[in-house]
């Protein structure tokens, strides 16, 4: 009887897969030939043609900058507010309702709201110019203050990707068990030990989840460097977005696109064989 | 009870999907895109010409919405509104109806001829009908005046004077005043295609390399000492001037309007500045064309005629800021801001030295890589602050090549060409 019915588990997934393909792998597929050919033969003129544009080398520097720089510290506040939050009894709900709003807000209007905390008349100008720290005000996001522009696109992306990380890490934190730190501290072990030694390898599958996710996310970057920074911090998205809509040339913006997936798909890789999950804790 | 209202949700679906379709007559438009506008354009302009259905679309999608209709061979569309190099590709495609007949009416009803024969893109038949125009001028909040160079008026300005001008402004304040559309979305490319190598180089294609280019170049490198560095961030210049972060800017009117008409009594407005060639502009004009195979073509028509009519061009003028493509005299009520723009247009146009820059025509969908070679140059030159020479001769020879690739003959203000416009 049940020979009878193998196919059933294929039937099940058969929607879902079918879903991908045509969602999914079918716009893959034409972006890679978009990116790769040229005048419907194969061709590498836009990947030529990407590499030689002036902001290519700057928006994968700026890219790769942003990413090193903001996924540790993402991932750092991230395991601090969680187990942080792991000690509140009541109220903990709440805290993490809170913590969990840039969630909720798109990204540019993420960016739109640090734009009206950092541009030239916005608050914080108007704060320190109140109190007196600076004479007139100054621009935090212009093409002269490199840094500064960094600086802020950085801690703006801090501010909206960090919830998503720390909502991954809070439920990976949920699933160890109490009897492990129990026995732990039994023995002798301190706060900090038991961190390193029992709660960090325990909750290895969401740290490499959310690590994935954020990186790739970071790597996609866009729409908060796009209120900010505009031309002058160019990111691989953004440039993807300006071949395809300002220059309406769809073949560079396809190679950028392809080049995007290929850098996430290699940090996805590293991660997996960097942070090894036993595979009896696999899904 | 359960069935009778599973009924009931049955012969209301069947009701919504089943009510007669109206006859509507679709205007798709990319421009008066804002809400406010596209109001303005549905309940005062679109007034007593049957049943019109204004949709508003980003230039893109515009385009991709075109020639997805065009491959398809269904229409939905009537009637597009869009600017003069938005229509130029679709007309590269053969896709736009001759008008030959309502521009020789409207040619009668005193809509001028040069204006007419923009709107034939190079081709010999009308493939738009010009809808309303606009072009580029300069602000200034009136407490700027006092740092005017001795000698200098600003509805004769010359970039010697500017850059004085700047160089006061930046001493007295503190702050560079001088501002620019230089942001993702502003209009900076058309500055350097109308007004800056017009007023130095007296071309636009085939002087790009020139040696006139490379002074012309320089000097922008002596105003931009001026010019508030958040200009790369800004892309309507509304904003500044009203934020009182820069106390001069250029821009098109239309991105002027709001700071202007919310307080007119504290700006001037005037011609963009003249070089060693004289005093470039570039007229902007949206036009009016029926798709091939338009749907209610006659619908489409009697639209075209409606907006063309001196009544209804008069109000556009006056609640939206876009000026007449008919000669004809601005009412005396005029609101008041855009009274001060159009004086600046009047006076571009009137200037001695005036030197008349077109819309680039032929580039069919390259417009953006176009635009591309010179914001590239700039942010070069300006930003970057590479030698002058070596950028003009790499992106010449971009530009040289986007040019064969496009078979675009020049246009004004460079000479005639045989063939595709050189880069000399």
């Amino acid at each position: 009887m049940t020979n009878n019915r193998s196919w059933i588990p294929y039937l099940l997934i058969l929607p879902s897969v079918a879903f991908l393909a045509l969602l999914f792998i079918v716009p893959l597929v034409q972006t890679i030939w978009l990116a790769f050919s040229d005048n419907g033969l194969p061709s590498s003129a836009n990947a030529q043609r990407m590499m030689a544009d002036i902001n290519f080398t700057r928006s994968i520097k700026n890219t790769f900058l942003l990413t090193i720089a903001v996924v540790p510290v993402q991932l750092a506040i991230a395991l601090a507010m969680g187990t942080m939050v792991a000690k509140v009894g009541r109220g903990r709900e709440t805290i993490l309702w809170v913590w969990t709003i840039p969630l909720g807000i798109s990204d540019l209007a993420a960016g739109l709201v640090w734009l009206s905390i950092l541009q030239n008349s916005g608050y914080f100008n108007s704060l320190l110019l109140g109190l007196g720290v600076i004479e007139r005000q100054a621009s935090w996001l212009s093409y002269q203050t490199p840094v500064a522009l960094f600086f802020a696109i950085a801690v703006a992306e801090i501010w909206r990707g960090t919830a998503i990380v720390m909502v991954i890490i809070v439920a990976g934190l949920n699933q160890v068990p109490k009897e492990f730190k129990e026995a732990a501290e039994i023995f002798g072990a301190g706060p900090w030990t038991r961190f390193w030694r029992i709660t960090l390898p325990l909750i290895r599958p969401a740290l490499q989840s959310a690590l994935i996710l954020r990186t790739v996310l970071a790597f996609e970057v866009f729409a908060v460097v796009y209120a900010l920074g505009g031309r002058n911090f160019p990111v691989l998205v953004g440039e993807a977005y300006n071949w395809q809509n300002q220059n309406q040339n769809y073949g560079v913006a396809a190679a950028y696109a392809v080049l995007i997936m290929i850098i996430s798909l290699a940090a996805t890789l590293i991660y997996l064989k960097a942070i090894k999950v036993d595979p009896e804790r696999l899904p | 009870m359960k069935r009778l209202m599973s009924l009931g949700i049955v012969a209301s679906t069947v009701l919504a999907f089943a009510s007669p379709v109206l006859a509507q007559t679709v205007f798709v438009s990319t421009q008066l895109r804002p809400i406010e506008e596209a109001t303005i354009v549905r309940e005062e302009l679109l007034q007593d010409v049957g049943d019109v259905d204004y949709v508003v679309e980003e230039p893109p999608q515009f385009a991709v919405r075109m020639e997805a209709e065009r491959q398809a061979g269904t229409r939905t569309v009537s009637l597009v509104g869009a600017l003069h190099g938005e229509l130029s590709p679709l007309a590269d495609r053969d896709s736009l109806e001759p008008l030959d007949e309502l521009a020789k009416k409207l040619a009668a009803g005193g809509m001028p001829q040069s204006l007419l024969d923009l709107g034939k893109l190079g081709k010999s038949t009308q493939q738009y009908i010009p809808w309303m125009q606009a072009t580029y001028v300069m602000a200034a909040k009136k407490e700027a005046l006092q740092y005017l160079p001795a000698g200098a008026d600003v509805n004769t300005l010359t970039y010697d004077q500017l850059i004085e001008w700047g160089k006061k402004m930046q001493e007295a304040t503190g702050q560079p005043q001088i501002g620019f559309p230089a942001g993702p979305k502003g209009l900076m490319a058309r500055y350097f295609q109308g007004y800056f190598y017009p007023s130095f180089t007296g071309g636009v294609v085939r002087t790009f390399q020139s040696s006139d280019a490379a002074a012309a170049w320089e000097q922008l490198k002596a105003l931009w000492a001026y010019v508030n560095p958040n200009s790369t961030n800004y892309d309507f210049m509304q904003e500044p001037l009203a934020a009182g972060e820069v106390m001069v800017a250029w821009d098109h009117v239309a991105r002027l309007k709001n700071a202007i008409s919310a307080a007119p009594d504290d700006y001037v407005v005037f011609p963009a500045p003249a070089g060693p060639k004289g005093r470039g502009y570039m007229p902007v004009v949206a036009g009016l064309a029926i798709p091939k195979g338009a749907p209610d073509k006659d619908g489409a028509t009697k639209i075209i005629e409606h907006l063309a009519a001196p009544d209804v061009q008069l109000l556009t003028a006056s609640r939206v800021g876009f000026f007449p493509t008919l000669n004809v005299k601005l009412p005396e009520d005029l609101d008041p801001g855009v009274a001060l723009l159009a004086g600046a247009v009047t006076a571009t146009q009137a200037s001695k030295d005036a030197l008349i820059s077109l819309l680039p025509v032929g580039l069919g969908d390259k417009g953006g890589e176009f635009n591309k070679v010179y914001m590239d140059s700039f942010q070069r030159i300006v930003l970057q602050n590479e030698p002058v020479a070596d950028v003009l001769k790499a992106q010449g020879q971009t530009l040289a090549k986007l040019m064969t690739d496009t078979k675009a003959p020049c246009w004004a203000p460079d000479a005639k060409s045989d063939g595709p416009c050189p880069v000399e």
